[in-house]
């Protein structure tokens, strides 16, 4: 995308008379047959393509759900991969419907971007990826460092209040994309690597050696990680941030991709048979059928399982639940009652 | 009707729409009407479809904070600098590379262009190499051979290669120890500018003489004397009112001295040797372009194959050459945009990607991004249309 379509934006912000363009996304959608979700370029467990082209991971799971939301069907997604520079002008301009790819929730974005967030897939923070050799135990040491990272990011303006707050030097190299700023790291141009914890864990186990590098003990930064719609279409909004609440639901209560049709069929929960459209007009009023969260956690499972097979326990990532876990069992994930 | 027209007495009764003095005032005022009105519409509707979608609009931006840093700054570029000041960073690192560039190609150019014509084989072949190959392998790709593969080959800073006392190179770049002034080290710039003024008295004066009696001059060395001179007796004279800051390792890198990023080394290399593929072209082609009697006369004249080159090929080449040479120069300040791709900051890798990033001001930055390439490109044409106007051929 890129240049070109940031002056194609520029000639539709121009030419387009239609400011409608950006309400009835979801109508969009329907018609068209598919949800185009903006991810990222690689970033293994969260998004990036498998062996046979397919895109995986926890970001992508959140296109699925939405897809599976509308269409009764997770597999009605195209992706567009996009560097952190290029998402926002994609989304602006229409050339994705949504962005799910580890962008971080901040309240300039929120507000005079014209964009919306739409929840929290995942609650990230700052962190930074050394080579063992180089002998450093903490962030702090890095007095002086060369440090590699990704421009157009929140990563590149915590590392400046960082250094800065606590009166340490260093030098950056921003790269336009992750593979450059990991390689140029790999290749010995920096002594830092640093990113988003999640995305570090994901960079060192695609490094070459990942045993000679470690992720120092700071986090630096908040980064709630979240899918990201238009402002100002409030029907899109809510479809996309109440698929992912459906998600985080279903694992409060117990549903699973597997046991989630008996629990449709036998549940003694009202919350359940609402969640899962057995009771009530739940659907409608986004515009959805009213077995929208049911079809999600058929196909996706709910957002415990969508964790654990992309980033946690069941991946080659092995993150911690830590802060992802559920309200009830100690971390910040919660969902709004579906009543 | 046709009598009509030829009108028996009073004037010729024809519309005014026939009047070509009218119409041609006519479609000019309706030509500028549209054009604003175009441009009106434009304008009204990129400003109401931003507010719409809730996107901020303006170049108020420019003021605000940048909050990111930057890792080669020509100005100082503080802690809480303003996207304004990240700009003028960028626009500088632009017009840093681009003149270095420019400079660099033309020399590698022309040293290229005459070899090919060399009457050694070797030579000529070497340089037919040269051109083949790099006008042939697309600038990104060098570019990136540049910074990955040098970078890969060059040590650590524990390790640094140091090929003189008090310089450095590693995979950080290039360390150079770099003058402090002290008080009275302003006689030095002003000396050094007396000897540039100073030679170009002493080669208009040398050419005058030329002209009037035919006694050659060495202008060329007694300017050099100047330029050179000059400052160093300045220097002397007050003492050597400067010191040397030697960079010093100190933890993981090297502090103090000044320093040549890989990025800016990478990306000049390739631009310049990039460009000079093309313009030895030009070189070669302008060359080409004398006809081979001007060479056989200055031979028959006792001129040596040297003089015959500078004397009397390359000014007459020169006109030839110039209007492609302007493309090339035009070329290089744009490709150096691609210096984004490997990080090093100039504006678009600042501007229209950090900048447009973190502010989500698309139309104002990439509209900021190509007035200034506009502008220095308008700059370097009137250069070379001015350069091109004096040495064109004057017929007497
Ligand atoms: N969360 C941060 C940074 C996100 C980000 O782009 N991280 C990089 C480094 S891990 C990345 O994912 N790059 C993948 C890509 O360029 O496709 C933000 O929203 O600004």
């Amino acid at each position: 995308m890129n240049k070109l379509s940031q002056f194609t934006f520029g000639a539709l912000l121009a030419l387009g008379t239609v400011t409608a363009a950006q309400a009835g996304t979801l109508d969009d959608v329907k018609k068209k047959g598919f949800v185009q979700c903006g991810v990222s370029t690689g970033l293994a467990g969260f998004s990036a393509p498998d062996d046979k082209g397919e895109y995986k991971g926890l970001d992508v799971d959140v296109c699925k759900a939405v897809a599976a939301a509308v269409f009764g069907d997770a597999t009605k997604v195209k992706f567009t991969p996009l560097t952190a520079k290029e998402r926002f002008t994609a989304l602006q301009s229409g050339e994705v419907d949504l962005l799910s790819r580890n962008t971080t929730w901040t309240l300039n974005r929120d507000t005079a971007q014209g964009l919306s967030f739409a929840g929290v897939t995942y609650y990230d923070g700052q962190g930074f990826m050394v080579r063992k050799s180089l002998g450093v135990k903490s962030a702090k040491e890095l007095d002086g460092a060369s440090i590699c990272t990704e421009t157009g990011t929140t990563t590149e303006l915590n590392l400046s209040d960082y250094f800065k707050s606590n009166g340490l030097k260093y030098t950056v190299v921003a790269l336009g994309s992750n593979s450059e700023a990991v390689a140029a790291y790999d290749s010995g141009r920096c002594d830092a690597y640093t990113t988003d914890a999640s995305g570090l864990y994901a960079t060192r186990i695609a490094l070459a050696a990942p045993d000679d590098h470690m992720v120092l003990p700071e986090i630096i930064s908040k980064e709630p990680l979240g899918p990201v719609v238009r402002q100002g279409d409030s029907q899109w909004f809510n479809v996309v941030k109440w698929s992912l609440f459906a998600m985080v639901a279903a694992e409060e209560y117990g549903v699973t991709a597997a046991n989630v049709d008996e629990q449709k069929a036998s549940s003694a929960n009202p919350e359940v048979k609402r969640l899962l459209g057995a009771e009530g007009e739940f659907g409608t009023p986004m515009g959805l059928p009213n077995d929208w969260a049911y079809k999600i956690v058929k196909q996706l499972g709910n957002y415990g399982e969508a964790f654990d097979r992309n980033v946690g326990a069941g991946s080659p990532l092995k993150i911690d639940r830590g802060i992802n876990a559920l309200w009830n069992k100690g971390g910040l994930q919660y969902a709004p009652p579906f009543r | 009707m046709a009598k009509d027209g030829a009108g028996a007495g009073g004037a010729p009764r024809t519309s005014l729409l026939y009047d070509p003095a009218f119409r041609s005032i006519a479609f000019q005022i309706v030509l500028l009407v549209a054009v604003l009105f175009v441009g009106w519409y434009l304008f009204h509707n990129t400003t109401q479809n931003l507010a719409s979608r809730n996107i901020a609009s303006g170049f108020g931006f420019l003021g605000q904070p940048a909050g990111f840093d930057i890792i080669q700054t020509l100005v100082p570029y503080g802690q809480s600098a303003t996207y304004g000041e990240a700009f003028v960073v960028a626009l500088l690192n632009t017009m840093l590379i681009s003149a270095i560039g420019i400079v660099l190609a033309t020399i590698i150019g022309f040293i290229v262009g005459i070899a090919r014509l060399s009457s050694n084989w070797i030579v000529a072949r070497l340089a037919t190499v040269y051109v083949e190959t790099l006008r042939n392998i697309p600038l990104l790709l060098q570019i990136f051979f540049w910074y990955f593969a040098v970078l890969r080959a060059l040590p650590g800073p524990k390790q640094s290669l140091s090929p003189f006392e008090g310089m450095y190179l590693n995979q950080r770049g290039l360390y150079m120890p770099v003058p402090v002034t002290e008080p009275g080290f302003w006689t030095i710039p002003v000396a050094l500018l007396l000897g540039i003024v100073g030679a170009i008295a002493v080669s208009a004066w040398a050419r005058k003489r030329l002209m009037a009696t035919g006694k050659p001059f060495h202008s060329f060395w007694a300017g050099l004397g100047l330029i050179i001179g000059l400052p160093v007796l300045a220097a002397l004279a007050t003492g050597v009112p400067f010191t040397f800051e030697f960079p010093e390792l100190k933890g993981f890198n090297f502090q103090g001295g000044v320093v040549l990023i890989p990025e800016f080394m990478a990306v000049l290399f390739a631009l310049s040797l990039y460009t000079a593929s093309f313009i030895a072209e030009v070189v070669r082609s302008g060359i080409m372009a004398v006809s081979k009697g001007q060479t056989e006369a200055a031979h028959a004249l006792g001129l040596r194959q040297g003089l015959t080159l500078r004397l009397v090929v390359i000014p007459q080449a020169l006109r030839v050459m110039i209007p492609p040479m302007t493309s090339q120069y035009l070329n290089l300040l744009k490709n150096s945009s691609l210096g984004a791709a490997v990080g090093y900051p100039e504006l678009v890798a600042v501007v229209a990607g950090t900048v447009l990033n973190q502010t989500g001001q698309a139309i104002e930055v990439i509209a900021l991004t190509m007035a200034v390439y506009l502008t220095f490109s308008l700059i370097i044409s009137l250069f070379m249309n001015w350069y091109n106007a004096r040495k064109a051929l004057i017929e007497r």
